[in-house]
């Protein structure tokens, strides 16, 4: 374990003391507050508006709707149908494709002032029928047409139907929100043509881009400032309309425009986690052996949009199995577009697979880790690569012993505790390790400070704190004396915080441009007498000094050598990615989580009475912000198991349980024992610290392994999340 | 949120005095209900009268009786060290209820008036017969997983949400009310009313009363009482279904009990025929299996609701079977 692996979270004080500023804090002289108006129906247009009594209510600036708006440039031009569906071209015109779909925006001098204009505006519309309910659209079905949105095949298509043991089973689930405490906010003001925007972003770059296409400018004129995030979970990958409409607010008015999503819009405008029915043929020979795999997924989609995720992914390569088919399918109903949500198709998938791995186990009598050790993949069969690591037996070995596994009967109720049913059970995740071009500027002060500057975002994972612990361990300079200046344009250009990639991509862009730094600090004090004759490997950069590796007398100080060669700072700016090495191997984190539940099955209470979360991530930068988040991810995934959906009305086309009282996350009393456990072992391959990635596959494999637990203690096989109390009772016939 | 007025009321007369002369205005205590419902436009008065000053704080302990002020704060009543002893079950209750934050704000008289949780009330675009009359129930046909499965009419199906009125239900309690025409008693078991064919009505309270305490006759129940409740997370959410169980026990017989119901009805559902059933019975499972069996005999169930019946009677029975055991 290095010495910077147990630093504490850096920003954990600006945080928790309030210090840090979030988008809609930042002080803007003469901001003034807007809010978005939605629509009433799912489908149909907009007949008429009314929005007389708002415009003339005290304070109100402006109200902006599809008839008098002045459409950015790019809306002419919507060929780009990620970031240019519909709605993001908000106020385009009459159509409603979606509930809640903003129909006005309202701006006025005060936030109590514009709160009450916005509750003044009344829509008249001509209706249309809408479908909210995949399981009625489903004449609708189809494969997304990108090369993505291929079946896959391996051997014989559907070969597990020729299997002696055969397990088809269906699993679902609901449409889950991200909702992160911070709600979406944006301050956008104009200077000319150029934009400035505070917004919750989880890219600044990618920010830049789609605001730049929307208003037909250059990315560079984009200016973004995303410091500090109150979670995101997803939703931040995406530009919204919130932000078009604040955009648009600001350039009207001449002043910057202040936007702050209810709560309820939340629910409805800003993604979520989509509603998907899953498939699962798995067959076996009678001693155990898996000889095929069929994953199917059909998930909803926007109108607008396409959208697909990678639910059934890990059906291709966590087994050992010839015969492998996965399908993908999507089906587009009135509701906004989905986004990644944390984990996102994997956790998805991960249910159906490990559910299914449970069921089969028990078909065939077998631990279902004895059944999973036996199906081992020793190496990746879909792309044909080894692993470049792979540490999965030892996370199973983890589990089990912290869980206390050897308790675990195999027939379900066998095993109480008083009048709870004790139930054991236990689900696989895995992620891929992915690294995209990252550039980072590593600068010394004379002060022996540490500078490090990349434009990527810190929505909570700690990336910070990895920057700082790679920083101070690749110099030598004190944690303590590391600046880190993150989440902003301008700097040097990080990517997109999503898909567990940020410490792979910008660790390594860390780690690079601070060995160069101290190459030249080393470079540099090599110029010096003192250093005579010495070559770069005789010498190392210790604790601020340049120190010869025989004699440690001598020595020269960064200070002495600022001085010496009038330097205020020394400083490299590094681009760092990927090598050709690494396209060699197929790179996967692991996770697997165990469960230990009570049931008391008159009155369907499950309590968790222990949870156990172990992964393979390789080598682990931060012990504190990596437990910290798999802490969270595991919480996730029980929300994802047991409490977790967004009910729809599809009568009225609308959610119903649209706030933090009826949309249940789970609460500390929930969980009454959690721990985490990490292998903790380099990759010899990803990256030059030898990381896999964490933030997603923390919540993959939690909900399987809690129906799992719940089927060993009730015997209630449960598929359709979230569990319920309802689905563990019996129900009355009425 | 449109605008409204303040007025700090000096006393409970002035109180009903200043709200009697306006047509739309409110008194504020804690706040944790009626502000909710003005953020969200379910209530819009122009005229609030904040009854937080008044002498209505104090919890009296007298002969017979126990007098708790109507601005008592939830968290203050339940961590009364008196009334956790004579009334463990209203303690308990009380302590199920919300969050801290939340116990720390609401008192003992908002609470009463706490209105329901029904999503199609919360939610201003979905129709609701009590929310806006005559606009038809959302629930009848819709999402009802949380709705009665007693006493409800074709206009409403909503539940009363408090989980305190539960126990206040089961222990007799007399409410005392302040009107323009004078102080009035209610019994509690008629202060919150069925929905029938007005269910916009939760409560017999004229809008111009005030409710100014509560009190609860003495009683044997103190030492085999219990609060259960059912909810889809530990803390924090309403109840699917709560029993408030009361046992006056002599050695194991049933000298007599209380059992009264949250998450059924528009109303703390009093459960008198099980009741009465078990009055002079010894302490069983059959017993009480027997007794949950009566309660939940005219349970309905409207489709998602229908795990209540089953929950419901199982409640029943594990509350008694742990206020037996106590």
């Amino acid at each position: 374990m290095s010495k910077t692996s147990n630093i504490n979270r850096v920003d954990g004080f600006a945080k928790v003391t309030g210090a840090a500023t979030y988008s809609a804090e930042y002080k803007t002289a003469g901001v003034v507050y807007a809010c978005l108006v939605g629509s009433t129906i799912a489908k149909g247009r907009i007949k008429s508006i009314d929005t007389k009594k708002a415009e003339w209510a005290p304070g109100v600036l402006s109200v902006i709707t599809h008839l008098n708006v002045d459409k950015p440039a790019g809306y002419k031009d919507a060929k780009d149908p990620h970031n240019f569906g519909q709605p993001l071209q908000i106020f385009k015109d009459d159509s409603i494709v979606y509930y809640d779909q903003p129909i006005a925006l309202v701006i006025a001098d005060t936030f109590e002032r514009m709160q009450y204009a916005a509750s003044l505006i009344k829509a008249e519309y001509i209706k249309e029928e809408h479908q909210t309910d995949l399981n009625k659209a489903k004449d609708k079905e189809r494969k997304v047409d990108t090369k993505k949105g291929d079946d896959y095949h391996r051997g014989v298509v559907d070969g597990y139907k020729n299997a002696a043991i055969v397990l088809e089973e269906d699993y679902t689930i609901p449409t889950e929100v991200h909702n992160p405490m911070e709600l979406a906010n944006i301050i956008a003001k104009w200077d000319g043509n150029k934009p400035t925007l505070y917004t919750k972003s989880q890219g600044v770059e990618g920010t830049r881009r789609s605001i730049g296409k929307v208003f037909g400018i250059a990315p560079e004129d984009v200016s973004v400032n995303s410091e500090y995030l109150g979670g995101a979970f997803g939703m931040g990958l995406h530009t919204w309309p919130y932000e078009i409409a604040a955009l648009i607010g600001s350039k009207k008015l001449g002043k910057p425009v202040k936007l702050v999503l209810h709560r309820e819009q939340m629910f409805t405008n800003v993604g979520y986690r989509p509603y998907t029915i899953q498939k699962i043929g798995l067959g076996a020979t009678k001693e155990g052996k898996i000889v095929g795999l069929t994953h199917e997924a059909v998930a909803q989609t926007s109108s607008y949009e396409d959208f697909m995720e990678g639910t059934v992914n890990m059906s291709r390569f966590l087994y050992n199995c010839e015969n492998v088919t996965t399908r993908y399918r999507i089906v587009p109903i009135d509701i906004c577009t989905p986004i990644w949500m944390r984990g996102p198709g994997e956790a998805t998938g991960s249910f159906a697979l490990e559910s299914a791995m449970d069921e089969l186990a028990y078909k065939l009598n077998m631990d279902p880790i004895e059944f999973r050790k036996l199906n081992y993949a020793e190496k990746d069969q879909e792309q044909n690569k080894p692993w470049s690591s792979k540490y999965l037996l030892e996370c199973y070995e983890g589990g089990m012993e912290r869980i206390g596994w050897e308790n675990r009967k195999n027939e379900p109720g066998a095993v109480r505790e008083g009048e709870w049913l004790v139930g054991y059970g236990m689900g696989t995740g895995t992620f891929g390790c992915y690294r995209s071009p990252t550039s980072v500027k590593a600068k010394l002060l004379a002060n022996g400070n540490l500078v490090l500057q990349c434009s990527v975002n810190d929505m909570g994972p700690g990336t910070a704190t990895m920057m700082t612990a790679i920083g101070a361990e690749v110099t030598g300079v004190s944690s303590d004396n590391v600046i880190i200046e993150m989440g902003k344009s301008g700097l040097p250009k990080g990517p997109t915080q999503g898909g567990s990639a940020t410490t792979s991509s910008v660790g390594s862009a860390v780690n690079d441009s601070c060995q160069l730094l101290v190459k030249k600090v080393i470079d540099l004090a090599l110029l010096n007498p003192v250093f005579k004759n010495s070559k770069a490997a005789d010498v190392s950069f210790v604790d601020g000094n340049v120190i010869s590796n025989k004699d440690t007398a001598k020595r020269i100080s960064l200070v002495s050598l600022f001085e010496a060669n009038k330097l205020q700072e020394l400083e490299v700016e590094n681009q760092s990615k990927a090598d050709e090495e690494a396209k060699k191997y197929s790179i996967y984190s692991y996770s697997v989580h165990f469960v230990k539940v009570l049931v008391n099955p008159k009155l369907g209470k499950i309590r968790l009475a222990h949870v156990v979360s172990c992964a393979d991530i390789g080598t682990v930068i931060s012990q504190k912000t990596s437990a910290g988040q798999m802490f969270g991810g595991a919480v996730g995934g029980i929300g994802m198991g047991l409490m977790e959906v967004l009910e729809i009305d599809h009568r009225f086309g609308r959610p119903i349980n649209n706030n933090f009282a009826d949309y249940h996350v789970p609460v500390n009393a929930d969980i009454e024992k959690q721990e985490v456990f990490f292998v903790n072992k380099k990759d010899p391959i990803s990256n030059p610290m030898g990381t896999k990635g964490l933030g997603e596959t923390a919540l993959v494999g939690m909900a399987p392994a809690i129906a799992n637990a719940v089927f060993n203690a009730t015997g209630k096989r449960v598929r359709d999340l979230p569990i319920t109390l309802d689905k563990i009772i019996e129900t009355a016939k009425v | 949120m449109k605008n409204f007025q303040i007025i700090k009321a000096l006393s409970a007369n002035s109180a009903v005095t200043s709200l009697s002369k306006e047509a739309d205005a409110k008194f504020i205590a804690g706040g944790t209900n009626l502000v909710d419902l003005m953020k969200k436009n379910i209530t819009a008065p122009d005229k609030l009268v904040d009854i937080n000053g008044l002498d209505l704080k104090k919890i009296e302990f007298l002969k017979g009786k126990t007098v708790i002020g109507a601005l008592a704060k939830n968290s203050d009543v339940a961590s009364d060290k008196e009334i956790k002893e004579h009334f463990p079950l209203l303690s308990l209750a009380l302590a199920a209820g919300a969050s801290q934050q939340i116990r720390n704000m609401a008192t003992v008289g908002g609470n009463m008036l706490q209105r329901t949780r029904c999503s199609y009330f919360y939610n201003t675009d979905m129709p609701c017969n009590k929310r806006v009359p005559k606009s038809g129930c959302g629930a009848i046909g819709g999402s009802n997983r949380m709705s009665a499965v007693f006493g409800a009419s074709e206009s409403c199906i909503a539940v009363h949400p408090s989980d305190m009125c539960v126990a206040l239900a089961a222990l007799d309690a007399v409410v005392t009310v302040e009107g323009p025409k004078g102080s009035r008693k209610i019994d509690f078991k008629d202060f919150h009313r069925l929905p029938g064919n007005t269910p916009e009505k939760d409560t017999v309270l004229d809008p111009k009363e005030l409710i100014t305490s509560v009190e609860i006759p003495e009683n044997n129940f103190a030492k085999n009482s219990h609060y259960l409740k059912i909810r889809d997370r530990t803390s924090y959410a309403f109840a699917l279904v709560s029993v408030a169980a009361a046992l006056d026990l002599k050695g194991k017989k049933i000298n007599d009990v209380r059992l009264a119901m949250g998450g059924v009805a528009h109303k703390p559902w009093r459960l008198t025929e099980a009741e009465k059933f078990l009055k002079g019975k010894e302490v069983s499972e059959t017993v009480f299996k027997q007794a949950a069996d009566l309660a939940m005999k005219e349970a309905v169930g409207y489709g998602d609701n229908n795990f209540k019946l089953t929950l419901g009677k199982n409640a029943i029975a594990e509350a008694l079977t742990i206020a037996a055991s106590k």
